[in-house]
């Protein structure tokens, strides 16, 4: 089944009933199609004695804990069509994720992102300022997620602006100059959001410079994990950038390496939005069953995209709770959740040290 | 060399520990009447204390080291060998996540005559305060001095230099925690003669006769007892088993599965709660399981809270395998003999049920395995011994004095 009339068509247009007739053939499909070209794929599903024969729903396609593509390479492509490998960004000395895409995953996974982000900035390219240092960029063989989004978002974006630089640091005479030379554009800002919180938010706290980005919209993501440490909300995030530098228009976006492109959106309500590209199903983790509206639990993630790696229904260590579907007050069809974080680490009992030094 | 305490703490000396003269306390004879007496004195204190007895690990350890107990070690040790004595010092590095583990440890150096400096788990567990608490109690008590005084239970940064200062003087060190902890801790010198007790990762398995077990009248009991070996440490024990093997005839085995694993569940159901990155583990794991071990099928559950997997064939490398929190793999073996080849060194515990000793004696002794430290009856595998882990405490941790006449 053709995706292509998904790259034309409004993401948030579809109600649920009208998105599942095209979603649940399109996944089982893709399903399909791991399962005869990904040796280790097809493994894990006759393990769990899933029938692939079956007229199978897509919510009860198998999911794969993405901390599998750490351990394994998972492919569905041969070792000649790999176009690039992109990698999640540990921390050093922790094993990172795998994803390898071919031109066809890869050409769509920027298109959704195309169709998604415009959707919120308009169709229009803007000037584009980057909280983050052009260096991250610099190894082109290895795409890390940060180098990546950075990339996959630039297109969005004219005469980028780099706000850090190389040693992290607000260079604050670039970021006032790019300003000016913007006066009265919409300007386009994306950054992640632990980036955005210590290397802009925090310095232009303890500056007295002055900007004016009332006419910005930023986009960021990245995950809270490490503002949670820093004991900052959203709230208190967004009120901060209104007043250090006017910012009123801020998205987070949910994404992650492992499914590229087709991401997450916060709407102007503060609410997280499946796209017509994917969607979420929250997974109760006493016995994996879906959780109904409301009720908090692991996140499953789905995409039409992975076509080149097994990654189309995953889980991951993301905790959430579905607020509701087709009735958003920002009007956008599909459903809407939140995030409340990452699941806890285990607390073991045992012999065998949870707490390895070094 | 030996004066920089600002790395450490000592809990059970008030500001006046001096690690010189620590490491210059002769070591005992095993087994002497003064280790003997102070000993019987913490059991006395855990006993009496109300806060303790919602601990049954620590009931457990304040039972093992009443002096009824001791001495009864005492005869199995002595066997007319009186010239023996402690190594010296003893430096215990215990798990941070198993409370009472460093008590059993302190007291097999203590009875064999040697000075303990005893890393207590970095983790706030009530049975450690208890245990410690005890044992500063009786440091204040003078009669017990000549023990006290070779006890440092010790609190420190991992990231100091305490442990290479410890290292640096002990005799023995035993070293808890699993393979990434030993080898953090072997970057530590010791003296020449020093050697180390390590406490490996492990992998522990169960042998179930079915044709003995379908007649049996205890199958609660049993269960009771299989839970306690595995979902009370959420299976994550060197001793908790992982793989369960069943033999005896195919009826009677399908009748056992399904017995043994339904009334394990009702217990399971009513006294564990999963944490949720538990389940997923255990879908990771077997996703990496059955990549690695073909023929690994996942048999429907109810839920997460136990997981059973098939497998058509035994293999090398199901050792890699080990799940947590109830993750297990089945085998219908032909007999006993058929599972010795896959036993590999990583092999510790093998707890079992509808054989007799001398059966499992024969396995032993007729098919070599390379592994298994200890078998013993399914709901005992936690049972502490002085023979751990295939290391006898009681020999390690002393020395003979061999004395010829002419």
């Amino acid at each position: 089944m053709s995706i292509e009339f998904l790259f034309k068509t409004d993401p948030y247009s579809m109600g649920i009933e009208e998105k599942e007739s095209f979603f649940t053939p399109c996944l089982r499909e893709l399903t399909k199609h791991h399962y005869q070209n990904c040796n280790s794929y097809k493994k894990m599903l006759d393990g769990l004695q899933f029938e692939i024969k079956k007229d199978f729903q897509y919510n009860e396609i198998p999911f794969i804990p993405v901390r599998l593509f750490k351990n394994l390479d998972l492919r569905s492509i041969s070792k000649e069509e790999i176009l690039k490998t992109m990698t999640s960004s540990g921390t050093t000395g922790q094993s990172v994720s795998k994803i390898f895409l071919d031109k066809e995953t890869s050409l769509n996974q920027s298109k959704a992102l195309v169709v998604i982000v415009s959707s919120f900035l308009g169709s229009r390219r803007s000037p584009m300022l980057i909280i983050d240092s052009k260096s991250v960029l610099k190894d082109r063989n290895m795409f890390s997620a940060r180098g990546a989004g950075i990339l996959g978002f630039s297109i969005f974006g004219k005469k980028v602006c780099y706000a850090l630089d190389d040693d992290m640091s607000l260079n604050k005479e670039r970021v006032r100059q790019f300003i000016d030379e913007n006066k009265g554009k919409n300007i386009f800002i994306f950054g992640f959001t632990f980036m955005v919180y210590q290397h802009f938010i925090k310095e232009l706290r303890k500056s007295d410079l002055e900007l004016d980005l009332g006419m910005g919209v930023l986009i960021h993501g990245g995950g809270w994990k490490k503002m949670q440490s820093e004991s900052i909300t959203r709230e208190k995030f967004k009120d901060e950038l209104y007043e250090l530098c006017r910012i009123k228009s801020v998205h987070d976006y949910y994404g992650m390496v492992e499914q590229t492109g087709s991401i997450y959106m916060e709407c102007e309500k503060g609410n997280l939005h499946a796209s017509l590209f994917s969607d979420i199903i929250i997974r109760n983790p006493d016995d994996f069953s879906i959780s109904p509206i409301g009720q908090k639990g692991i996140i499953q993630t789905l995409s039409v995209l992975p076509k080149s790696y097994p990654g189309h229904s995953l889980l991951t260590e993301d905790e959430g709770t579905l607020l509701g579907e087709d009735d958003c007050a920002c009007g956008r069809l599909g459903k809407y959740f939140k995030i409340s974080g990452r699941i806890q680490e285990a607390e073991l009992r045992g012999c065998s040290d949870t707490y390895v030094e070094g | 060399m030996l004066k920089d305490e600002r790395d450490f703490r000592i809990l059970n000396f008030d500001g006046r520990f001096d690690l010189e003269e620590f490491s210059k306390t002769p070591a005992m004879s095993p087994f002497n009447d003064k280790v003997i007496e102070y000993l019987d004195a913490l059991s006395s204190i855990l006993r009496g204390n109300h806060e303790a007895k919602r601990f049954p690990d620590v009931a457990t350890f304040s039972f093992y080291c009443r002096k009824s107990n001791l001495l009864q070690m005492k005869e199995k040790f002595e066997n007319g060998r009186k010239t023996k004595l402690g190594r010296g010092i003893v430096f215990h590095v215990a798990p941070s996540n198993v409370p009472v583990n460093f008590a059993y440890s302190l007291l097999a150096g203590l009875i064999t005559g040697n000075s303990n400096i005893v890393r207590v788990p970095s983790k706030d567990f009530e049975q450690v305060e208890i245990i410690s608490d005890a044992i500063i109690q009786l440091s204040k008590q003078e009669c017990y001095s000549e023990i006290s005084k070779r006890i440092a239970l010790v609190t420190y940064d991992r990231k100091g230099e305490a442990t290479k200062l410890f290292s640096s003087i002990c005799d023995v060190r035993i070293i808890w925690g699993g393979d990434g902890t030993i080898e953090e801790i072997r970057k530590n010198k010791m003296p020449a003669r020093s050697f180390d007790i390590p406490f490996a990762d492990r992998y522990s398995f169960c042998v179930i006769n079915a044709d003995e077990y379908v007649l049996d009248k205890s199958h609660e009991k049993i269960s009771r007892g299989f839970f306690n070996d595995t979902y009370l440490m959420d299976q994550n024990a060197c001793t908790s088993p992982q793989l369960v093997i069943w033999i005896g005839e195919g009826g009677n085995v399908e009748l056992g599965k399904e017995i043994f694993w339904n009334s394990l569940y009702k217990i399971v159901k009513e006294h564990y709660e999963i944490q949720p990155i538990i389940a997923i583990d255990k879908l990771d794991n077997f996703l990496n399981q059955v990549v690695e071990i073909e023929g690994s099928r996942l048999i429907p559950g109810v839920d997460n809270l136990l997981w059973r997997i098939e497998i058509d064939k035994l293999n090398e490398r199901l050792d890699s395998f080990a799940g947590k929190g109830g993750y297990f793999v089945e085998y219908h073996a032909k007999n006993l003999g058929e599972i010795s080849s896959t036993v590999s060194r990583k092999y510790q515990t093998l707890a079992y049920f509808g054989f007799t000793e001398e059966k499992m004696e024969e396995f032993v002794s007729k098919t070599f395995p390379s592994g298994i430290d200890r078998i013993v009856p399914i709901g005992r595998t936690l049972d502490f011994s002085m023979i751990w882990d295939g290391f006898n405490l009681i020999e390690s941790l002393s020395r003979t004095v061999e004395i010829w006449g002419k």
